[in-house]
């Protein structure tokens, strides 16, 4: 009876949460607007968008890499390394520059944007906010969300730009793959509005779910040492786990036919 | 100075989204070939158009001169009518020219090869190739030859000489 209990109990809690982390985004996103709040926009744009630049561009560096690589050795198998350009592109612009940029953004800024925003409510930051009339939607969880929002695309589209000239420093200056062909072959395949423009919506759409769990986990967490360790796992968990998921509904939509 | 230092930075990242984007924009998807540049459409009926897809390149002697805007079925004629669009430069083309289907390299892309013909009036807005040439499909090459070799008078000499040859290799003695 009472494992039947805690479980009902379990799922009203979750859906509860589900609920609330939606008012806390419709509360938090509408706040935005004010010219007040641009510094305060700009700084969080440095923390969560500038300062995971590094990570971004040496992995997106090293997966271009390993892609021309790759590709290299199984389409030189079929006589066709000069499709290489093509392959690294798409496979770059498609899934991997929006979906490794998300896992590497959840792992970097969204466990700190949890860990901070669950400290400051531990410390009772945010209650006092209140106590003097700030709304803590507005100041503290709004230009964190927004940045997350904003700098996850950019990151995304640089991350994808690095990767490709990883892709052509392989195929073209080591492996001797002919440069022409190598930028012909992608330009011929690669279309802008349906797959760059739809990796950039891809990488929008894991901007909104990594950045908005990253702040509800935080806002959220239980005001202990222990559940902010907490708040701080499920962060990178979740969104990993969300990205991976919306991946797969948003490729069907967009490349799969599935219309 | 903190706040500089974050306004410069987050400039600064601005500053190389823009020239990724750029870059995927011009250098990877080259959208600065599908900015309509001005040009004419002439169409063409193909039996069978292989893998021809929309932005294959239209080419003259090896060099490009258009691009293939569209691919569909005449519902009348039952068979394709790729549509082109050739350069506004390239005015010179009679009209009794021939549009074939060819392939670059072994397993490349397929694109459209123009050859010209000699008759003196050209080439306009919505004229039509009278002479198509169709992609070479393999399986109907391969079904081609084989039933070619089946009906030759000579057919019970091919096989027969075909183990000896085999043999001769297995051998050593001789290469094909």
């Amino acid at each position: 009876m009472n494992a039947i209990q805690r479980l009902g109990r379990d799922a009203l809690d979750r859906v509860g949460g589900i609920g609330a982390s939606g008012i806390m985004l419709a509360r938090s996103a509408i706040g935005v607007p004010s010219l007040s709040g641009f510094g305060l926009f700009t700084h969080q744009m440095y923390r969560v968008g500038v300062l995971s630049l590094l990570i971004i561009l040496v992995s997106g560096l090293f997966i271009g890499l390993v892609l021309g690589l790759q590709g290299f050795t199984i389409l030189s198998k079929y006589g066709s390394a000069q499709a290489l350009g093509t392959m690294v592109s798409l496979t770059l612009v498609r899934e991997l520059g929006p979906v490794i940029t998300a896992l590497l953004f959840a792992g970097r800024a969204g466990s700190a944007l949890t860990a901070e925003i669950g400290l400051m409510k531990a410390t009772e930051q945010l209650a006092s906010m209140e106590m003097i009339g700030v709304d803590p939607l507005r100041r503290i969880v709004a230009p964190r969300f927004w940045a997350g929002v904003i700098s996850l695309p950019m990151l995304a589209i640089i991350f994808s730009a690095v990767g490709i000239i990883g892709g052509k420093m392989v195929g073209v200056n080591w492996l001797g793959v002919d440069e022409g062909s190598f930028w012909n072959s992608m330009q011929n395949n690669v279309n802008f509005s349906d797959d760059i423009l739809n990796g950039v919506i891809k990488s929008i759409v894991f901007g909104v779910v990594c950045t908005w769990i990253a702040v509800y986990q935080g806002y959220a967490a239980k005001p202990t040492s222990e559940g902010i360790s907490t708040a701080t796992t499920n962060t990178v968990v979740y969104s990993s786990l969300c990205v991976l998921g919306l991946d797969f509904i948003l490729t069907a939509v967009m490349f799969g036919g599935l219309s | 100075m903190r706040t500089r230092g974050a306004e410069f930075g987050v400039g600064m990242f601005i500053i190389l989204t823009v020239a990724a984007l750029f870059f995927l924009a011009l250098r990877v998807s080259g959208l600065l070939d599908s900015v309509d540049k001005g040009g004419y459409t002439v169409t063409a009926h193909f039996q069978n158009i292989g893998g021809l897809a929309p932005r294959a390149k239209v080419t003259l002697s090896g060099v490009v001169i258009g691009r293939v805007t569209q691919i569909s079925i005449d519902p009348k004629r039952l068979d394709a009518i790729v549509t082109m669009k050739i350069d506004n430069s390239m005015n010179q083309i009679s009209t009794d020219s021939t549009a074939s289907i060819l392939t670059e390299g072994l397993i490349g892309g397929q694109y459209i090869g123009v050859s010209l013909g000699a008759d003196d009036s050209m080439m306009k807005q919505g004229s039509e190739f009278d002479n198509t040439q169709s992609a070479l499909v393999l399986e109907d090459l391969i079904s081609k030859f084989l039933f070619s070799k089946a009906t030759a008078p000579d057919a019970a000499a091919a096989p027969a000489s075909a183990p000896a040859a085999t043999a001769a290799v297995a051998a050593g003695k001789s290469t094909f």
